[in-house]
């Protein structure tokens, strides 16, 4: 499996091919339409990352040192920008989750979003997945 | 202090000169991610005209002092300027006397203020607070928390699913009980025009008194506080072309001297000894330590600057906006409006079935609109209507309909990208 970084360049070079702005939210779009929702036993308070606007639910699962996230939200744009980050980090090594740096957020012009809305920007998000990261490296060390 | 008033901000016919009302606000000349700039979330803050920064810099540049307290001529001079604010306040809401105007940071300070003194003076267990369905957190948490303190009780007067107050339900609601009612005049999500002058008379007459939220009133209403028999009524500067960080609380005389202060310091005292101290009289008895001076200065030319266009050709003006953006709202597929009182000021809330308002906001953004998304700070209202939150636009007197064009196409476009 490509590294954290790996994929993180891949999707640099996936947004380079888009001129215009519409034509990215287009994609981040359709990424949230095909993202498959997660099970609603999931879509509890608990699994809530709080915002003003949105909803957005992360739960991970933890086998072979590796993390799994699933994630969904009730907005659209909110849920590509999930899938992105679900792309780079589900299925990787809970230490790189925990130490990895979403450089990629900033090279396809998302970072208006990094802190948008207060609590759920994506930067709680990134943040919310490396605290799960942590406690389970935590609990194997 | 000088404030330029402006004579030529309406035309010969009396309505509103729009081409010359937008040269004094530069902020609008701009472009947003390479459109040009659509505000339309004036419910939010209002663009400040020129007139008001230049207020505001003039003040700081030629007269910045201390106030009520210096004899030197600096001193003197920033006196006359911030009282001279009291007098303009005290003709804009018709008060009775200059010191029932009270300087607060905004609404919600004027709100905490009657909370927390009136309130906790005149409050005790059992007692019942009256606030409508369509409150702002800022008029329902600063009564929530005195509940807590007072073992009193809030009470919601209910309305009906176009955001009208049920008149039928106010003698069930607004009892012997009620000591007090805390009412929005005008609801910033739905832009409801409440019936405050008959729900202050149901207050009276059951011995309540009455606190009217006044913040997306100011701008579009002409407020009378003595027609209206409010006994406080508050306000923020900035929905009124004003600067932050200042409101006003009109309260009646006889009550604000009934109440103690709210909090303590410089200002406020008449004689202070290492015992006791007594206050001051009105109005400083409630503004504590130096207030906001350079703003509240600024205040005035706000208030000028609006008086020289008046209330009535501008509410003229943004119901024609209003209507015509609600004319071509209702026929995009999907939409539901929230907020359809007869009786309304120019803010349109609105959701669509498959479009999260989110998601919409952020496309209009990237089209250089901007408008308010989310629960707006009334997230008991979002309940009763059974939403999550709504997209709001709210219009103010330079606002254009080549914008609310601009704003419709950017909605399609929206769909567009969505659906
Ligand atoms: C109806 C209403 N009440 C109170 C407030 C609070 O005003 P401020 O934040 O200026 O104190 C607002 C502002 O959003 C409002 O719209």
């Amino acid at each position: 499996m490509a590294t954290i970084n790996e994929i993180q360049d891949q999707i640099i070079e996936d947004f380079g091919l888009f001129d215009e702005w519409d034509d990215k939210y287009a994609y981040i779009i359709d990424l949230g339409k095909k993202l498959p929702g997660i099970d609603p036993k999931y879509k509890v308070e608990e699994n809530i990352i709080k915002g003003c606007q949105s909803l957005v639910w992360m739960v991970s699962t933890y086998k072979d040192g590796k993390v799994y996230f699933e994630g969904e939200s009730d907005a659209i744009i909110v849920k590509g920008l999930v899938a992105l980050l679900l792309k780079v980090l589900s299925g990787q090594p809970a230490e790189d989750v925990a130490k990895s740096d979403m450089y990629f957020i900033h090279k396809i012009g998302m970072e208006q979003h990094l802190s948008m809305t207060r609590s759920n920007g994506l930067a709680s998000m990134v943040k919310q997945m490396k605290m799960h990261a942590l406690a389970y490296q935590s609990k194997t060390v | 202090m000088m404030t330029t008033i402006n004579t030529d901000l309406l035309t010969a016919d009396g309505t509103l000169n729009i081409d010359r009302i937008r040269e004094d606000f530069p902020i609008l000349h701009q472009e947003v991610n390479g459109k040009p700039l659509v505000y339309f979330d004036n419910a939010a803050t209002t663009q400040k005209p020129i007139q008001v920064v230049e207020a505001l810099t003039a003040y700081y540049l030629n007269d910045n002092a201390n106030i009520h307290r210096g004899i030197h001529t600096l001193a003197e001079r920033a006196t006359a300027a911030f009282e001279a604010t009291r007098d303009t306040v005290k003709t804009f809401i018709n008060a009775k006397e200059r010191e029932e105007v009270i300087f607060t940071r905004g609404t919600t300070e004027g709100i905490n203020l009657v909370a927390s003194t009136w309130g906790l003076a005149n409050l005790k267990a059992g007692d019942e607070i009256v606030v409508s369905a369509m409150e702002h957190h800022s008029n329902m948490v600063p009564w929530h928390m005195l509940a807590q303190r007072t073992n009193a009780i809030v009470k919601i007067l209910p309305m009906n699913d176009a955001g009208e107050l049920l008149t039928e339900a106010f003698d069930t609601i607004i009892t012997s009980k009620t000591k007090i009612l805390a009412c929005v005049h005008v609801s910033n999500t739905l832009g409801s025009i409440n019936p405050v002058k008959q729900l202050i008379a149901k207050a009276h007459a059951v011995g309540a008194v009455a606190l009217i939220d006044g913040a997306q009133a100011v701008s579009h209403l002409d407020i009378d506080v003595q027609d209206l028999d409010a006994d406080f009524y508050a306000f923020s500067a900035h929905k009124l072309y004003g600067p932050t960080g200042v409101g006003v609380l009109y309260g009646k005389r006889a009550i604000l001297e009934a109440m103690p202060p709210y909090q303590g310091g410089g200002e406020m005292i008449s004689e202070v000894s290492y015992e006791s101290c007594t206050y001051n009289e009105l109005p400083y008895k409630f503004e504590a330590g130096t207030p906001n001076i350079a703003d509240v200065v600024a205040l005035k030319a706000a208030i000028d600057y609006v008086n020289s266009i008046g209330k009535a050709p501008i509410r003229a003006y943004e119901h024609e906006l209003l209507d015509y953006a609600v004319s071509k709202l209702k026929d995009i597929e999907g939409i539901r409006l929230i907020g359809t009182a007869k009786e309304k000021v120019s803010v349109q809330s609105f959701v669509f079935s498959d479009l999260h308002h989110q998601d919409l906001g952020i496309i209009l953004d990237k089209e250089g609109i901007a408008i308010r998304t989310g629960h707006h700070c009334t997230q008991p209202l979002m309940g009763r209507l059974g939403v999550t939150g709504t997209s709001r636009t709210s219009f103010a007197f330079y606002n254009t309909k080549e914008e609310v064009d601009q704003f419709i196409a950017a909605i399609y476009k929206a769909i567009k990208l969505f659906r």
